[in-house]
């Protein structure tokens, strides 16, 4: 905060105003979803909003290694599927209990870790463009892997489980003198509140933990090795060192939200972890929502969920209203989402280059 | 005279066929400020980039305070206490003058257990680096990216991390290169400062005679790679084979002269 206060330069104001904006923005999200049972009554909403937390999460921890330190890596939707797997493996064969997800969730952690030391260490001192390949692979050979043994993993179809007793529906949070569930605003105290609330909080305080280790020395040293590696080691720096531990906390925290995602979603498999498509979200979370900043993982991951979640919608209430007008209803029809998406992210890497948080705070002199 | 700091032996390294740097063995002691001087491509830069590990040499020895260290990584020599300033500038464009300065101290004094404090909570490391901010004069443009700085000012900055990095070997390659004519004295008082102390050693790549007659105790000259001269600066500026290959004069007119 001193640093604000001594860049007292008239030039530092545009950049003092972005960075407003983008913080308030993102308080906004966070009491949003702090709220979002209570704001939000639906089942879907209910859905998104968990989502939302979860790759927050997912997308910062990836900003912290393409974003902070320059290391490209396609194998962080691995270790979020590792850390899903540990859980769903767990919870479906020693039934719904806590145990299990400790269990579950420790040992896909524990993997993960020992996975991405495995990867770094013996990649990361080779050029990026090899360490990218290598990660590539293990992410593919994790997959089969993954189809391959069903008997565990359940292959394409994945896994169906019942999360603790605490998180279903039927159970009571509060009940009234008639033994019935209390409601508050029009939400039930049920199980799904307490299933929500897990994911809220457990993902806040990964993310908190995110923004601690980026605020810290440990973070400034990252960006040296982003900007100049070869000058970061002549002053003392052990660059392996520093990228493969920065791999590793990205990986476990990674492998702690795939735990989160599993106990929310009762299900787990290929397309809800491993799949490439989520790893593209992710790098596409992080882009639009500006690299190196944190915050901007926050925006990314809602603008891109609200976009995948309510496009279509959207282009079908627009359709609809323009029926009567020639072509724009062909043109808005939902089925045409994408292309929309398309144009979305067009206009987005236009306007916002550094991504948006990264060109309202106008990155630099921090 | 007292051990050496930092030593070469036989010290080679190769580029394809091209011998950058060709068998030199060479001593520095502390409290000794040496000045290489070598035409453009004589291999300064390599015979640096060799003592502080960003090259491996192709044969021969490096030795500080009497240990090897041929093998170690460029931040091992680092903690050994070698440090260096480049002649093209290398720093954290995007990262502020302060900040740059404040990860060589940090690298230089660590930062404890306290590992996920806040950065700007680290009071005593934040004030080092000011100092040689202040050493250096950059202490009014503390909190601007580097990349925002002009030339002459970046290349002070390049002196400030090694400052920060407070090494007991110090190596300059070109520093005041590009800086204005009241730039480069503040530098050049700076590298005079450190060479009063006893316990520092200085290597300096200097093509300005005035500076090197004024600041060099010795001065060694490469010539292709190789060490042709070694010696107080009156003799090596007074050797006929100094004045042929770097300054450009035929043996027999600047015997002559
Ligand atoms: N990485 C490299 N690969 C191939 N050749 C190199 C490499 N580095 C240096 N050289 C060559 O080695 C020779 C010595 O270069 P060096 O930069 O050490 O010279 P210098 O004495 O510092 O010159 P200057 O006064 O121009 O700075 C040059 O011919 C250069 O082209
Ligand atoms: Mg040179």
């Amino acid at each position: 905060m001193t640093d604000t206060a001594l860049a007292s330069a008239p030039s530092a104001d545009p950049a003092r105003k972005g960075r407003m904006i983008v913080y308030v923005v993102a308080l906004l999200i966070g009491l949003a979803l702090a709220f979002a049972p209570f704001l939000f009554q639906d089942v879907r909403s209910n859905q998104v909003a968990a989502r939302i937390c979860v790759f927050i999460v997912l997308a910062a921890s990836y900003d912290l290694l393409i974003g902070y330190t320059g290391i490209v890596s396609f194998a962080h939707t691995m270790f979020f599927g590792l850390g899903a797997y540990g859980a769903a493996i767990a919870l479906k064969s020693m039934g719904p209990g806590w145990d299990a997800v400790l269990a579950g969730g420790v040992a896909g952690v524990v993997l993960a870790a020992i996975l991405a030391v495995l990867i770094g260490v013996l990649s990361l001192r080779v050029k990026a463009i090899f360490f990218a390949m290598v990660t590539l692979a293990a992410a593919s050979v994790m997959m089969v892997l993954a189809s391959q043994f069903s008997d565990f993993t359940g292959g394409e179809d994945g896994i169906v489980y019942s999360a603790p007793a605490l998180f279903k529906p039927a159970m009571k949070l509060m009940t009234d003198d008639a033994g019935k569930v209390v409601k508050l605003f029009g939400v039930s105290m049920n199980g799904k509140i307490a299933a929500y609330y897990f994911v809220f909080l457990t993902c806040l305080v990964l993310f908190l933990a995110l923004m601690r280790i980026v605020r810290s020395p440990l973070g400034t040293v990252l960006e040296a090795i982003r900007e100049n590696e070869m000058r970061a080691e002549a002053i003392g720096y052990r660059v392996v060192a520093y990228r493969t531990s920065v791999f590793v906390i990205a990986a476990v925290i990674a492998a702690l939200a795939g735990t989160v995602w599993a106990v929310w979603l009762k299900y787990t498999g290929p397309d809800t972890t491993f799949s490439f498509a989520i790893m593209i979200d992710i790098l596409l979370m992080v882009v639009i929502g500006g690299m190196g900043t944190m915050v901007g993982a926050v925006i990314g991951v809602v603008l891109m969920s609200l976009a995948q979640f309510y496009l279509k919608d959207l282009m079908e209430a627009a359709a609809q209203a323009t029926a009567n007008i020639p072509l724009l209803p062909d043109l808005l029809d939902p089925d045409r989402w994408l292309l929309w998406l398309g144009l979305l992210f067009i206009l987005l890497v236009y306007f916002f280059p550094a991504g948006i948080a990264g060109t309202l705070m106008k990155k630099g002199g921090h | 005279m007292n051990a050496p700091s930092i030593e070469t032996r036989n010290l080679t390294i190769r580029f394809g066929g091209h011998v950058a740097v060709n068998g030199v063995s060479c001593a520095f002691h502390p409290g000794e400020l040496t000045v290489i001087v070598g035409p453009n491509g004589a291999g300064k830069t390599t015979y640096f980039s060799l003592m502080s590990g960003q090259l491996t040499p192709s044969e021969g020895t490096i030795l500080k305070g009497g240990t090897e260290i041929t093998r170690l990584s460029p931040s091992a020599r680092a903690k050994t206490g070698i440090g260096r300033a480049f002649q093209l500038t290398n720093l954290f464009p995007k990262l502020s003058v302060l900040e740059n300065v404040r990860l060589a101290v940090q690298a230089r004094h660590g930062i404890g257990p306290r590992l996920f404090r806040p950065a700007s909570a680290f009071t005593e490391i934040a004030d080092k680096a000011y100092e040689h901010l202040k050493a250096t004069r950059l202490d009014d443009v503390a909190h601007l990216p580097a990349a925002a700085l002009p030339h002459g000012d970046q290349r002070k900055l390049e002196v400030a991390l090694l400052l920060a990095m407070e090494p007991d070997v110090f190596m300059f390659d070109e520093p005041t290169a590009g800086m204005s004519v009241d730039e480069a004295p503040v530098i050049l008082e700076l590298i005079d400062e450190i060479r009063k102390d006893a316990s520092k050693t200085v290597l300096l790549v200097e093509h300005k005679m005035d500076v090197v007659r004024a600041l060099a105790n010795r001065i060694i000259v490469l010539h292709n790679g190789e060490l042709v001269a070694d010696g107080p600066p009156d003799e090596v500026i007074a050797m006929p084979i100094v004045r042929e290959i770097y300054l450009g004069i035929p043996a027999d007119e600047g015997a002559a002269a």
